[in-house]
């Protein structure tokens, strides 16, 4: 599959975004919020919030006609995508309610009660957020998960693997930001080192599968004939058209080698590495964590690279 | 309707405003279109399911009419040459100074010598009108483009059958149970072919197709001959072997329809030899067997053909109710001794070096399959004869209840006759026809009206000048013998192309491929004039393209063009359109007026004669343009172009020739149009056929009908007149068609025609090479009239092969091989195996093209839809012969002839003979030709085989092409292959062409017709 | 509404003969031409007289070569094996270009007709447009309604008025049915020439898609596959016509028909009536009594 620029934009940063909500969301939902990290809670939903709608907007850039984009929130019945619009716009109302709601208590700094926020209000919000946050991701990965032409995306790992990258990615964003508030949490920098470790494997995991898994159908099958072997005498056309161009696109192999280990060193051992080093040297965690985040975003956007690039689309078979 | 869901939709939409029916030139096969127009726009181009040619169907390139029509590459105004030719820059003028120009130039031509004005048109399809203009010039330098298509199929079937494959003829497609198919990519007949095959498929007859490659027909042919190219003669020697062998032939047809039982003098040396015995009335002889005679001579088996003491007498051979000889010598009457011409033929093919194993090395069949293949096709013309119950009358008044048929048909084309030996190999499959009884039966073979004609065709080559300049008879015709050949007292040729001379005696479509090297040689002389139509000689049209621009351009030490006036009409910016001094635009196809004639390449099937017109369904002063649905596109420019019929007469109305112009000195005709009306070739005898007779009640003959145009348009554009259906077969002598041929003019007289598998007419120039009769060839083409003109056919090595093996074999010599005798005059079956089994050929490959069936030549390449199933080609070689030259998979490489290099790319392909390679024609463009953008993969990307190809042979002593009818050999090409580094652009690259490009924004062609979109409008 | 109805009643098609198609590209152009004016207008191209000339084209025809299904035939030498139409036994070399894994091959699921004897190399013309399925998921993930499959006779359509040019639904067809105009901002697909075979305008004999009347070998068939005794259902039937790809259970409503076995009769041993070594063959003729 041709990876188009705005899908692998849209992917991972609103990907990190909702990996981030999540992450706010969830500290909110079981512990509440402390006065003193509101304006870092803050910082936290807004930058969720850019990244979200950067990836949305850059989204509609894949579009044909971008002003009717609002028709697609109407076939969730069938359609992921459908179901990812709805999903990404619902995710906006706990978010833009948290976001009224604490900044209101950061309006009232001293506790006058004036504006009073109930707790529960807080956390049914949090959760909400959450909830649609990770709804929102499953259908992103749903839409590529269920399409049956093309088996690398239509695989077990491929869920997990999108909801997984939203909260490392999100959660890098997370602690980089607890940091640079000063508030970098061992805990949570030793589950986020786990979780680059769980995603490093998913990913290899995931590879290991694809390469090793024929396509299940052959190019005779796609003539009708399953008999027989069947090579290529003559493209309809022979320059380049719409199917070709988006459907089959092929990466050399060795290409692909190398920047699955880009991503590899990128999405989990430079982070990794970050992690620990923060830990080692506290005084550093905010720059280290930083760099940690920006790298899994990267990382991230490498293997989305790879998860276009090196998927094919059965029509390749008449290729 | 919808279910409540849906949108509502218009199902119903107005297809148009109007429909107009006409007939389609996206090529030469000529298809009965209807043309839906949508506010003066060209909404839809569909079949006529009323047409006899294509009965509803469209191929791709009709469907793409729009594009053609709407071409940005259109020239739109007359063109004088300002810059040096072939620079490509010129100045717009009026018709009015064009054609004053081309008078000015023309006139003196006519008053000094018509000769110096060489008038060539391509794939145009009035050479009923260009061929009579050019005899009114008085110029014997006339042709059109049979000579480097496909003549040997003609003259070897006109020569043979009285008809021939191409267009004039076509399978039973009915009936037929046996279809070989030899070298036939696609043919001019493109759709009645396609819908033929379908039938066939339908009724589940084999079709075996014979190609070196195996693509369209051959893909779903139930069995490929994998052919080495100009193998083919030794192929259907190789059957015809067989089936004599077996004794697998229809005798009974033979002596009834062919001059198989007529009596060959045997006189070596003398200059009756080979000559049929006849009669004091000039009747060919037979030998009539006496009854008694029979069982004295059944056990004459003492291995003799001594047949003095048989009993029996000679005959007239067309008389009926005798019993005819078809071997054994005899003597005749007056002493001499004659055999049968079936006993010569039948000598010579059961001849062990024509046995299947002989020749199957060197045609790549395996001598198994040759066996096979001629058991089959005995099987089902024998065994599965079709019996038609329709009672028929012979020519000789017999009635038979009903008509049967050898339901085997063979069609050839281009990959026979585009090759040296080309003529003998098609006649060769028209013996093995013949030997079936296999010619316009039930299931063969069959002639389209106005074919069969007499063999050969009575008219002659026009030679002489009458008093008011024009020639005797046009320009073109068929040579009898060789009285009639256009040479001067010494034997050298009287045309600039050397048609009907020694070199190349039957040319009768004359030579298109030699003009341009002999106009800049001067041989036999200077001419002033080049007149071109449609033809992109500058470019895929010419053999040796690039020496051929050279020529065109070349200056004598004077500074003054060689050639020194070139006109050219064409429709489009072609390659050529830069070599002309003086540029004619033409319309198109949906803007004109023409007559597809019975004089000319008529539209007729087996079952019936028919010919058509187009008319003018867009005024060419609307101009259009593909980009006129973009809101933002320039307007059009009217265009101010002529059709060149009409152009051609107005010349010749300002030049005064005669039939032209009215007494008074006033065109005789306003345009063409007025002329397919008015003109008469013959009392009664126009350029069409149908609504003729003041009130258009007459067929075929008649006096010119005024609404006779408006008789064509109300019917479909064509005109059809199926023959009684007791006449559809035996056409040669089947007194029911020979009357109605008659009727219609068809044929001169009634009598029937006797086909000819010895051809006496080849005969008489071997003799006169041999000496005898007062017209012999100079010494220097002796030896090779005499080799080639063999009445019976032989198989020779094409010249190409043999001759770059020569001279690679003596590669090193420094001086030019002499033109002696060598491999290449030695015309017999033999596998030249020894020469080819020590040393490797220099030239190990055959190369050839193959049509694209979506494209036209070059004239697709514009087309904006066409151009996108294919703007670049590469050379396909089956895998086996890459790793022999180690050449990988698309790696680029240089392919070199005896001639030149080029640079392609390599592709694999297993679906070819191994030594083979090949590509398809004319998609190669130069850069800048056809207003194509710089970068187009056409010229980037795209080749010609053409660089390849030299316009002589190796040895440089004629031309290259059939040394009976000077068909060009295309496909003798010889090639040897190497790999080297990877490149952006193939080479040769010529300098680009300054026509502008093209805009090439997007085309939303169409897009107003959406917007116009209402619902219920009526067409 | 990208929910696909109930099961038609009708199910218009088309069925495709591959064993007369000759690769023509008459129905891809014919198709270009009536649809660039019709219901899905314009169907743009790019690049018209340049560079890398790319249109909007609902047909595509495609050409193959198949491998021989058996290399066991009795003469064999390379050569031989050529001429025989065999292919050859490097056909891989070149033959898997760019095919990848595909070769390991899985045979379920014969056709009864492709597979009877042994089958020499065959070179496959493959016209390919949207199959109209049963299934057709590129509907399904629609996110606008705009992709929808007719309740009345099946035909799958696009109404571009609400496509937003997601693109998704040409990733979810397999078989590379959908074509996205860039220029456009629309997905645009075969119509099944919705606009011709219902339309009053036009005679009754015309009322069929542009490519099925244009076709030269008349390889193209379309009618109502849902009705057995229709002359297409019947032609699926004689000729067991193959759903392309069934395994992915989008049940297309367009045939195929298989090549034809190919029919070149084992090479049986030569009679020899006449041994032309012997004597002079042509004297058999001698007394052969022949009538004129
Ligand atoms: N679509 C389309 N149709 C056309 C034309 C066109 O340009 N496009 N051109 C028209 C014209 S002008 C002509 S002359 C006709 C030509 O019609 P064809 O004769 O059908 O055209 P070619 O493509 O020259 O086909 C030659 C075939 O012969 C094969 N061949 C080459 N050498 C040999 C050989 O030695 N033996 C055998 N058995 N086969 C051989 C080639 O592989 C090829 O398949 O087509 C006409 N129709
Ligand atoms: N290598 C190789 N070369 C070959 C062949 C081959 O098989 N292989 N085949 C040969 C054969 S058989 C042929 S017939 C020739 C064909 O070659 P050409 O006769 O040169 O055919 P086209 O390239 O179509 O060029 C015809 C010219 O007619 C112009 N034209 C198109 N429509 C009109 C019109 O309506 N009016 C006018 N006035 N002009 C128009 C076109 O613009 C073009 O310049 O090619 C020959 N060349
Ligand atoms: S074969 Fe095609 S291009 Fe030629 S006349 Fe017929 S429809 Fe036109
Ligand atoms: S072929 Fe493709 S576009 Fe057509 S209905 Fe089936 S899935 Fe949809
Ligand atoms: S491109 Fe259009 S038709 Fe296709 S899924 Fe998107 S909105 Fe639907
Ligand atoms: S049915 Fe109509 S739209 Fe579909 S491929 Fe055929 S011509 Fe094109
Ligand atoms: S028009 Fe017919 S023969 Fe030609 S490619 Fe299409 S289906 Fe095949
Ligand atoms: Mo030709």
């Amino acid at each position: 599959m041709n990876p188009a620029f705005s899908v692998i934009v849209f992917t991972t940063l609103s990907g990190a975004g909702y990996g981030l909500w999540c992450w706010l969301g969830l500290r909110l939902a079981l512990g509440g919020v402390a006065h003193a990290d509101a304006a870092a809670w803050l910082a936290g939903a807004a930058l969720g919030g850019v990244l979200v709608t950067a990836g949305l907007l850059s989204s509609l850039g894949h579009l044909g006609k971008p002003g009717r984009a609002w028709r697609a929130l109407s076939q969730w019945r069938t359609s992921w995508l459908s179901r990812e619009g709805v999903a990404a716009v619902a995710t906006f109302l706990p978010a833009a309610l948290l976001l009224m709601l604490l900044g209101a208590r950061q309006l009232d700094p001293v506790g006058l009660g004036f504006i009073h926020v109930p707790a529960a209000l807080l956390s049914a919000a949090a959760a909400l957020l959450v909830a649609g946050s990770l709804a929102t991701v499953a259908c992103t990965a749903m839409i590529y998960a269920s399409l049956k032409p093309i088996p690398a995306w239509r695989q077990p790992l491929v869920l997990p693997g999108y909801l997984g990258f939203a909260l490392l990615t999100g959660g890098l964003l997370d602690q980089a930001l607890l940091a640079i508030a000063g508030r970098a949490s061992p805990a949570a920098a030793w589950a986020m080192l786990a979780m680059a470790a769980a995603m490093a494997v998913l990913k290899l995991g995931y590879w290991h599968a694809i390469d090793t898994t024929p396509l299940a159908v052959t190019r005779g099958d796609a003539l009708g004939l399953p008999t027989r072997q069947a090579s290529v005498f003559e493209r309809p056309h022979t320059e380049a058209n719409y199917v070709t161009r988006e459907m089959v696109y092929v990466l050399a192999r060795k290409h692909g080698r190398a920047l699955r280990a880009l991503a590899l060193a990128m999405f989990a051992a430079l982070p990794a590495v970050c992690l620990l080093a923060g830990g080692i040297w506290p005084a550093a965690a905010p720059g280290l964590l930083a760099l940690a985040a920006l790298s899994a975003l990267l990382g991230a956007a490498v293997e989305r690279w790879l998860f276009f690039a090196q998927a094919r689309h059965l029509v390749s078979l008449y290729y | 309707m919808h279910a409540p869901t849906e949108p509502a939709i218009d199902t119903s939409p107005s297809p148009g405003d109007e429909v107009k029916t006409t007939t389609c030139y996206m090529c030469a096969c000529r298809c009965g279109i209807k043309v839906w127009l949508r506010d003066g726009r060209v909404r839809y181009i569909q079949g006529n399911p009323e047409h006899p040619v294509n009965q509803g169907v469209l191929c791709a390139k009709g469907s793409a009419g729009i594009m053609q029509h709407y071409s940005p590459a259109r020239l739109d105004k007359p063109l004088l040459r300002v810059g040096e030719r072939g620079s490509g820059e010129f100045r717009e003028i009026e018709w009015d100074e064009a054609l004053q120009i081309a008078t000015d130039w023309l006139a003196p031509i006519r008053e000094r010598n018509p000769d110096e004005l060489a008038f060539f048109t391509g794939r145009d399809q009035s050479q009923a009108l260009t061929g009579w203009w050019a005899q009114q010039f008085g110029t014997v330098n006339y042709a059109a483009h049979g000579g480097f298509c496909s003549v040997n199929m003609a003259a070897g079937g006109l020569y043979t059958l009285g008809g021939s494959f191409w267009e004039f003829g076509e399978p039973d497609w009915e009936h037929t149970q046996y279809l070989m198919l030899w070298g036939v990519a696609e043919d001019h007949d493109s759709n009645p072919i396609k819908l033929g095959l379908g039938k066939l498929k339908g009724r589940g007859a084999k079709i075996v197709a014979v190609n070196p490659v195996r693509s369209g027909y051959g893909a779903i042919a139930d069995e490929w001959i994998g052919i080495r190219p100009g193998t083919d003669g030794l192929f259907a020697f190789a059957l015809i072997h067989e089936l004599l062998k077996a004794d697998r032939i229809d005798l009974d047809y033979l002596v009834r329809y062919t001059n198989a039982h007529w009596l060959v003098v045997r006189n070596p040396g003398g200059a009756d030899d080979g000559l049929f015995a006849r009669d004091a009335e000039g009747r060919p002889l037979c030998w009539q067997h006496v009854a008694e005679a029979a069982a004295m001579h059944a056990d004459t088996t003492a291995g003799t053909s001594d047949s003095r003491t048989r009993t029996g007498r000679a005959v007239a051979a067309d008389a009926v109710g005798i019993r005819p000889a078809v071997v054994g010598e005899v003597s005749l009457p007056d002493g001499r001794r004659a055999v049968p011409a079936f006993h010569l033929l039948a000598e010579r093919y059961l001849d062990p070096r024509y046995a299947p194993d002989a020749v199957s090395e060197r045609c790549g069949i395996p001598a198994d399959t040759i066996r096979r293949i001629a058991r089959e096709l005995a099987e089902a013309a024998f065994e599965r004869e079709v019996r038609l119950p329709i009672a028929w009358t012979d020519a000789w008044g017999r009635t038979h209840a009903e008509m049967v048929g050898r339901p085997v048909a063979l069609h050839a084309m281009r990959g026979i006759s585009a090759h040296s030996n080309g003529f003998h190999t098609c006649r060769a499959l028209h013996l093995l026809q013949l030997l079936l009884g296999a010619v316009d039966t039930p299931g063969s073979f069959r002639y389209q009206p106005p074919y069969p004609k007499p063999v050969p065709p009575p008219n002659r080559p026009g030679k002489a000048r009458q008093a008011n300049g024009a020639l005797d008879a046009a320009p073109l015709g068929f040579v009898h013998g060789p009285e009639d050949l256009l040479v001067d007292a010494d034997g050298a040729p009287r045309r600039i192309d050397h048609a009907f001379s020694w070199a190349y005696p039957l040319s009768s479509h004359g030579m298109m491929h030699t003009v341009i090297r002999n106009a800049w040689a001067g041989d036999p002389y200077r001419i002033d004039t080049l007149l071109m139509f449609m033809a992109n000689m500058g470019w895929n049209s010419a053999m040796n393209t690039a020496q051929t621009i050279g020529w065109l351009t070349d200056k004598d030490d004077d500074g003054e063009y060689r050639i020194p006036h070139i006109i050219y009409a064409d429709a489009y910016a072609s390659e050529t359109v830069a070599y002309a001094d003086l540029v004619l635009p033409d319309t198109t196809y949906l803007e004109r007026f023409d007559a597809i004639s019975l004089l000319d390449r008529p539209i007729s099937d087996a079952d019936g004669a028919a010919d058509a017109i187009r008319h003018p369904v867009l005024d060419p002063a609307l101009g259009g343009s593909a980009h006129a649905d973009d809101g933002n596109a320039v307007p059009p420019r009217p265009r101010d172009v002529r059709g060149f019929q009409s152009v051609l007469l107005d010349l010749g109305a300002r030049l005064g020739l005669p039939g032209m112009v009215d007494e008074d000195g006033s065109p005789k005709y306003r345009d063409y149009a007025d002329y397919i009306v008015r003109h008469e070739r013959a009392p009664g005898v126009g350029l069409l056929a149908g609504w003729r007779g003041e009130d258009g009640t007459r067929e075929a003959k008649g006096a010119p009908n005024p609404d006779q145009l408006q008789r064509y348009i109300e019917h479909g554009g064509f005109w059809r007149s199926e023959a009684p259906e007791h006449a559809r077969y035996f056409k040669m002598a089947n007194r029911g068609y020979l009357d109605w041929a008659q009727r219609m003019g068809f044929l001169g007289h009634a009598d029937p025609i006797p086909l000819q598998l010895y051809s006496e007419t080849l005969q008489k120039f071997r003799l006169a090479a041999q000496g005898h009769g007062t017209h012999q060839p100079p010494v220097a083409h002796r030896e090779r009239v005499a080799t080639y003109f063999d009445p019976l056919p032989i198989w020779y090595e094409p010249f190409e092969g043999a001759q770059a093996d020569d001279l690679g074999e003596r590669s090193g010599d420094s001086a030019f091989p002499a033109a002696s005798s060598a491999a290449a005059a030695t015309p017999v079956g033999h596998v030249d195996a020894t020469a080819r089994g020590s040393k490797p050929h220099p030239y190990p490959l055959s190369a050839v093209t193959q049509r694209p069936m979506f494209m036209y030549h070059a004239w697709g390449s514009q087309n904006a839809w066409l151009r996108q199933i294919a703007s670049r080609n590469v050379l396909y070689l089956h895998p086996d012969t890459g790793i022999r030259h180690g050449i990988g998979d698309e790696d680029w490489i240089n392919v070199t002839s005896h001639h030149g290099t080029i640079t392609v790319q390599a592709r694999f392909a297993a679906n070819v003979q191994p030594d083979t390679v090949w590509t398809w024609n004319a998609i190669g463009k130069r850069k800048g030709a056809w207003r194509l953008g710089a970068d187009a993969p056409e010229a980037s990307h795209g080749f010609l085989l053409n660089h390849l190809i030299s316009d002589i042979t190796p040895r440089g002593d004629y031309a290259n092409a059939d040394p009976v009818t000077g068909q060009a050999a295309w496909f003798d090409l010889r090639v040897r292959i190497a790999k080297v580094d990877p490149r952006g652009e193939t080479a040769p690259q010529f300098a680009p062409l300054p026509y502008g490009t093209a805009d090439n924004a997007p085309l939303r062609y169409g897009a107003a017709f959406r917007k116009g979109r209402k619902p219920g409008d009526t067409p | 509404m990208t929910a696909l109805p109930p099961p038609s009643k009708k199910k218009l098609g088309l069925v495709i003969d591959l064993d007369t198609c000759v690769g023509c590209h008459a129905c891809a152009v014919s198709c270009k031409e009536w649809n660039a004016g019709g219901f899905a207008a314009p169907l743009t191209d790019e690049q018209p007289y340049g560079k890398a000339p790319a249109g909007v084209w609902f047909n595509r025809v495609h050409s193959y070569e198949l491998a021989a299904t058996d290399f066991t035939t009795p003469a064999f030498d390379p050569g031989a094996h050529d001429a025989l139409g065999l292919g050859s036994i490097h056909d891989n070399s070149g033959a898997n270009r760019g095919a990848g894994a595909n070769a390991t091959a899985g045979c379920a699921g014969a056709s009864p007709l492709a597979q009877e004897v042994a089958q020499p190399a065959m070179t496959l013309h493959f016209p390919r447009s949207c199959l109209h399925c049963e299934q057709p998921a590129c509907v399904t993930v629609c996110p606008t309604g705009a992709s929808y499959k007719r309740a009345e006779d099946g035909i799958v359509l696009v109404d571009e008025d609400k496509c937003i040019g997601c693109k998704l639904c040409s990733w979810a067809c397999p078989y590379g049915a959908r074509e996205y105009s860039h220029v456009e901002g629309v997905m645009k697909k075969c119509t099944l020439c919705i606009d011709r075979i219902y339309n009053e305008h036009l005679d009754e004999a015309e009322r069929q898609p542009a490519c099925v009347q244009a076709c030269p070998t008349r390889a193209r068939h379309f009618g109502d596959l849902a009705d057995p005794e229709s002359k297409v259902s019947r032609l699926v039937a004689e000729r067991g016509g193959v759903d392309l790809m069934p395994e992915l259970g989008y049940r297309p409503t367009n045939q195929y028909l298989p090549p034809r076995p190919r029919r070149a009769e084992a090479a049986a041993p030569p009679q020899e009536p006449l041994d032309t070594a012997q004597l002079p063959g042509v004297l058999r003729w001698l007394d052969r009594v022949l009538s004129r």
